[in-house]
C-alpha cells in the first residue's frame, strides 16, 4: 500500500500483516453469518420493496395524466422521482450486484434485470461489478473516481482543464444516467482514436446504448405526454424533472461513498499481489457511509452503508445495517476511521474536495505566501 | 394429452392485431420492464401469465404423505393421466423445483399431487408442514409417457410401491370405467400407510379392480417371484409399474416381453461417485468447486446461477448445456465425457459431475 504508506500520518503504519489478515478472516465470519442466516425474510423484503416501487409508479405515473393541474403534477412528479430512485437504487443496483441470486427467481436475478436507466445492465455491470468494486479507489483505474474526467486526489497531475471541474461535477449530477453510460461505454478512451471507433464491438455496444436510450426518451417524454393529452407538455415536464432529481440523488449519494474527506485513494502499483486481508482493508478505507434513518437507507439503496457494501456488494442490502455494528467494531479495535456523516455533511465535503482539487495542490498557500512575499519586497524598497 | 388444433395465428384476426398493438404500447410505457411484471401483481394467474398456481387445499393423506390441491393459471393446457408436473416452491427464500405425479382427473380445473415425506426432504417436508392455502407456487406444463394409451389394452396390470401409487392413482381415478380388467400389486410397510388405502379398497370392493396389498411389514419385499404368483396371467398383461428402484430394476431385467413394461422413476440409480473439480460458467463468470457426487446442475444453483432444468433425474433433457472444455462424470453410469477445447459437448448438468476442471458454456 505506497500510497498510504508514503503518507505522513499512513493510516495503517499500526497494522502488521498478522493484523490485516486477522481482519480479513473476521470479515469473512461476518459475511458466512448473513449468508448462513438469509431466507423467507430476505425474499419477502425485496419482493416488498419491487412490489411497492411499482405501485407507486403506477400511480404517479396515473396521477401526471392529469398534471395540468398543480396539484397533480406536483404529487405526480414526487411520486415518480421516489419511485425511479427506488428502482435504481435499492432495486436495480442491488438486484444487478447479483444480491438476490440466491433466491433462484430468474425475475430478480442479476442476468436477468434490466434497470430505468440510460446504460444498459450489461455494461453497466461489467464498470461498475468487475472494474470499479474490484479497483476501489484505486487512481487511474477506478473510474468512478471522477469518472475520468476530473481531479479527486492530490497525487493526480493538476491541468488548468480542471479548474472547470466544479461545473462539469454539476452538470454530471443533473445528468448523472448519461454520464454513467458515457464511461460505461468507455467513450472517451473509444472516440480518442479513428481504429478504436471502427471496433465493431464498440460499435456494438454504442449501438445497445442508443437503443436503450431511445427506449428510455419514449418512455418519458413521448408515450406518458401522450397519454396525457392536454396535460401533455406537464407530464413531460414532470418526467424531466423526476429523472433529474433520481440523477441529482444518485449522484450525491455516489459522491459520498468515495469522496469525502477521509477516504484514502490507492495508487496503481499498490495492488499488486493484494491479499484477501488488504482487500478488504482498502474496501475500508476507501468508502464512507451516510448515517441517517431507514428512509434514507432504502432511499440510497442502503449505500449509506457504503463501507459494508464494499465488503461484501453480493451481500442482501437490507442485512447492512445489522452487519454494521459488527463491522464498526473491528474498525475501532484496530484504530481504523469509519468515514460517517450525515448526507448533508458528507456531500458538502465531497464537493469542498472538488472544488479544491480543480486548483494546483497547495494553490491556497501559495498565493498568500507569494503575496505575502511581495508585501515584503515592498516594505523593504 | 390435450390436443392442440394449430390454432390460426392470433395476429391474423382484426382482435389480435389490436392486442398486440395495445401491447406494443405498454411494452413502450413500461420499458425496460415488460408490461406482464405490472399486470403480475394483481392477475398473477391470468392466461398470458407464466403458469402458477395457487394453493386450495393442503390435507394429509397418511401418516405421512400429503395431498395438495392446486387451481392452475389460465395458462395451463391440462394433462393426461400418469403424466407429471414441475412444480416451484420457494422454501426459506430459495425456489426449488421438484416433480410430482398429478393424481387428479384431468377435468375438473383443479389439480392435486401427493408427496409423501422423504427423509431429510427439504421440499416434501415444505408440502407437509409449511405450504397454506391461498399462497401461490410455480408450475411447468404436464409432460410425462407414463400414460395409458388409446384404446387401452384389455388387461392391465398396475405394480406399484410406496408413493410410485401417485401416477397410477391418477389413470384410476380418471379412466378406470375404460379398463375392464385391472389388477393392482400394491407394496407398503403396513395397512395404515397405504396412501389413498381406502379410495382403493372401494374400487375393490366395488368390483371395479382387483387389489393386491402386499404389506412388507409382514409379508416381506415384493420381488418377481411373488409377483408372478400373486398375478398368474402376467404374461398377457400389459404392465405399468412405479416404485423403488429395486423393484423396477428386477421388472425391467426379468420381464418376459419388456415392450409390455413400462415403469416410472422418481429417483435415479446412481454409480459410485469420483473425484469432483472445478466447474466454470463461462458466460456468467461463475467458478466453484464441486465434488464428485453433486450434479452441476445443484452446484450453480447453489451458486445463484439460473441453470436451466427439468426432471433433475437424467430424462427430459432440460438441463442439457455445452461442455466447452475438461471432463465430466455421468452420475448413473460412472462413464467420463471429455471436451477438447472449443468442442460443445452437450451435457446433462443434472446427472453429471464434474471429474476435473470443466467449462460450461452459460
Ligand atoms: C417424474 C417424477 C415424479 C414424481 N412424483 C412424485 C409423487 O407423485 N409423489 C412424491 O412424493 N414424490 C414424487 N417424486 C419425487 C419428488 O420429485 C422429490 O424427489 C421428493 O419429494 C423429494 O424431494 P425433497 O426436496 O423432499 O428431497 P431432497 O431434499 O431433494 O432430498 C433429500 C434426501 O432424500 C433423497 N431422496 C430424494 N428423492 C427421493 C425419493 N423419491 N425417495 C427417497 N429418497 C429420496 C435424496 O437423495 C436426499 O438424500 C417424483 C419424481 C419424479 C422424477
Ligand atoms: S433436468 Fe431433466 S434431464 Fe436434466
Amino acid at each position: 500500500m505506497t500510497v498510504l504508506q508514503k503518507k505522513a500520518d499512513n493510516p495503517i503504519a499500526h497494522l502488521s500483516a498478522d493484523d490485516i489478515e486477522e481482519i480479513g478472516r473476521r470479515l469473512d465470519e461476518i459475511r458466512a453469518e448473513v449468508i448462513e442466516a438469509r431466507g423467507a425474510s430476505d425474499a419477502a423484503y425485496i419482493r416488498k420493496v419491487i412490489n411497492v416501487q411499482r405501485k407507486l409508479e403506477l400511480s404517479s405515473r396515473a396521477v401526471l395524466l392529469l398534471s395540468l393541474f398543480p396539484p397533480a403534477w406536483l404529487i405526480g412528479t414526487a411520486g415518480l422521482s421516489v419511485a425511479k430512485i427506488l428502482e435504481n437504487m435499492e432495486i436495480g443496483h442491488n438486484v444487478m450486484h447479483g444480491q438476490w441470486d440466491w433466491m433462484r427467481d430468474q425475475k430478480i436475478h442479476s442476468t436477468t434485470w434490466e434497470w430505468d436507466h440510460a446504460s444498459p445492465s450489461d455494461q453497466w455491470k461489467h464498470s461498475h461489478n468487475e472494474l470499479h468494486h474490484t479497483y476501489t479507489n484505486v487512481v487511474g483505474k477506478d473510474n468512478d473516481l471522477g469518472y475520468g474526467i476530473m481531479r479527486v486526489d492530490e497525487d493526480q497531475r493538476w491541468y488548468p482543464l480542471y479548474l472547470a471541474q466544479p461545473l462539469w461535477n454539476f452538470i454530471n449530477a443533473m445528468f448523472f444516467e448519461y454520464g454513467i453510460a458515457a464511461y460505461d461505454l468507455e467513450l472517451g478512451k473509444n472516440l480518442a482514436s479513428k481504429e478504436s471507433r471502427r471496433d465493431p464491438e464498440f460499435k456494438a455496444r454504442a449501438k445497445q446504448v442508443f437503443k436503450k436510450i431511445r427506449g428510455q426518451m419514449t418512455k418519458d417524454y413521448v408515450v406518458h405526454p401522450l397519454l396525457s393529452g392536454p396535460s401533455a407538455l406537464h407530464t413531460l415536464a414532470a418526467n424531466f424533472t423526476a429523472n433529474i432529481v433520481r440523477n441529482v440523488w444518485a449522484h450525491s449519494v455516489i459522491m459520498c461513498g468515495h469522496f469525502p474527506e477521509g477516504v484514502e485513494t490507492f495508487e496503481r502499483k499498490s495492488i499488486d499481489g493484494e491479499t484477501r486481508g488488504e482487500w478488504y482493508l482498502r474496501q475500508m478505507l476507501g468508502s464512507a457511509n451516510i448515517s441517517g434513518g431507514r428512509a434514507m437507507h432504502i432511499m440510497t439503496g442502503n449505500l449509506s452503508y457504503q463501507i459494508e457494501h464494499h465488503l461484501f456488494p453480493d451481500l442482501p442490502s437490507n442485512r447492512y445495517q445489522e452487519i454494521a455494528p459488527k463491522v464498526r467494531a473491528i474498525f475501532d479495535e484496530y484504530g481504523l476511521k469509519y468515514t460517517t456523516g450525515p448526507l448533508p455533511k458528507q456531500v458538502g465535503s465531497a464537493w469542498a474536495k472538488v472544488v479544491r482539487l480543480s486548483l494546483p495542490n497547495d494553490f491556497a498557500k501559495k498565493l498568500t505566501s507569494r503575496l505575502g512575499v511581495r508585501r515584503l519586497a515592498l516594505s523593504a524598497g | 394429452m390435450t390436443t392442440f388444433v394449430p390454432d390460426q395465428s392470433p395476429r391474423a384476426t382484426p382482435r389480435g392485431r389490436l392486442r398486440e398493438r395495445v401491447w406494443q404500447l405498454a411494452a413502450a410505457a413500461t420499458h425496460p420492464r415488460d408490461p406482464a411484471d405490472y399486470l403480475d401483481m394483481f392477475r398473477p394467474l391470468r392466461s398470458g401469465a407464466d403458469l402458477r398456481a395457487r394453493v386450495v387445499d393442503v390435507r394429509p393423506e397418511t401418516a405421512d404423505a400429503v395431498t395438495v390441491v392446486l387451481r392452475p393459471g389460465g395458462a395451463w393446457r391440462g394433462h393426461q393421466p400418469g403424466q407429471y408436473v414441475r412444480i416451484g416452491i420457494e422454501v426459506d427464500g430459495v425456489r426449488l423445483w421438484r416433480s410430482y405425479s398429478l393424481t387428479s382427473a384431468p377435468e375438473n380445473g383443479l389439480l392435486t399431487i401427493t408427496a409423501k415425506a422423504v427423509p431429510d426432504g427439504v421440499v416434501s417436508a415444505h408440502l407437509a408442514q409449511e405450504l397454506r392455502p391461498g399462497q401461490l407456487v410455480h408450475l411447468d406444463q404436464a409432460v410425462g409417457d407414463f400414460v395409458l394409451p388409446d384404446p387401452a389394452p384389455t388387461k392391465v396390470l398396475f405394480v406399484t410401491g410406496g408413493s410410485g401409487i401417485t401416477p397410477v392413482m391418477g389413470m384410476l381415478r380418471a379412466g378406470l370405467d375404460r379398463l375392464k380388467d385391472v389388477v393392482l400389486v400394491h407394496s407398503e410397510a403396513c395397512a395404515d400407510d397405504v396412501i389413498f388405502g381406502s379410495e382403493l379398497r372401494r374400487f375393490a370392493e366395488d368390483g371395479r379392480l382387483r387389489l393386491v396389498e402386499q404389506h412388507t411389514d409382514t409379508h416381506g419385499r415384493l420381488d418377481v417371484a411373488a409377483l408372478a404368483e400373486l398375478v398368474p396371467d402376467l404374461a398377457e398383461r400389459e404392465t405399468w409399474a412405479c416404485g423403488p428402484a429395486g423393484l423396477l430394476d428386477a421388472l425391467e431385467e426379468q420381464w418376459a416381453d419388456p415392450e409390455l413394461l413400462h415403469t416410472e422413476r422418481f429417483r435415479t440409480a446412481l454409480a459410485e461417485p469420483g473425484d469432483g473439480g472445478t466447474v466454470r460458467f463461462t458466460a456468467a463468470g461463475v467458478t466453484l468447486e464441486a465434488d464428485g457426487a453433486t450434479p452441476i446442475l445443484e452446484a450453480g444453483e447453489d451458486a445463484g446461477v439460473l441453470m436451466p432444468s427439468g426432471c433433475r433425474m437424467g430424462i427430459c433433457f432440460s438441463c442439457v448445456l455445452p461442455l466447452r472444455e475438461g471432463s465430466v462424470r455421468d452420475l448413473r453410469s460412472g462413464e467420463v465425457t471429455t471436451a477438447a477445447p472449443g468442442d460443445g459437448v452437450l451435457i446433462q448438468t443434472c446427472i453429471s459431475a464434474a471429474a476435473g476442471s470443466c467449462d460450461i458454456d452459460l
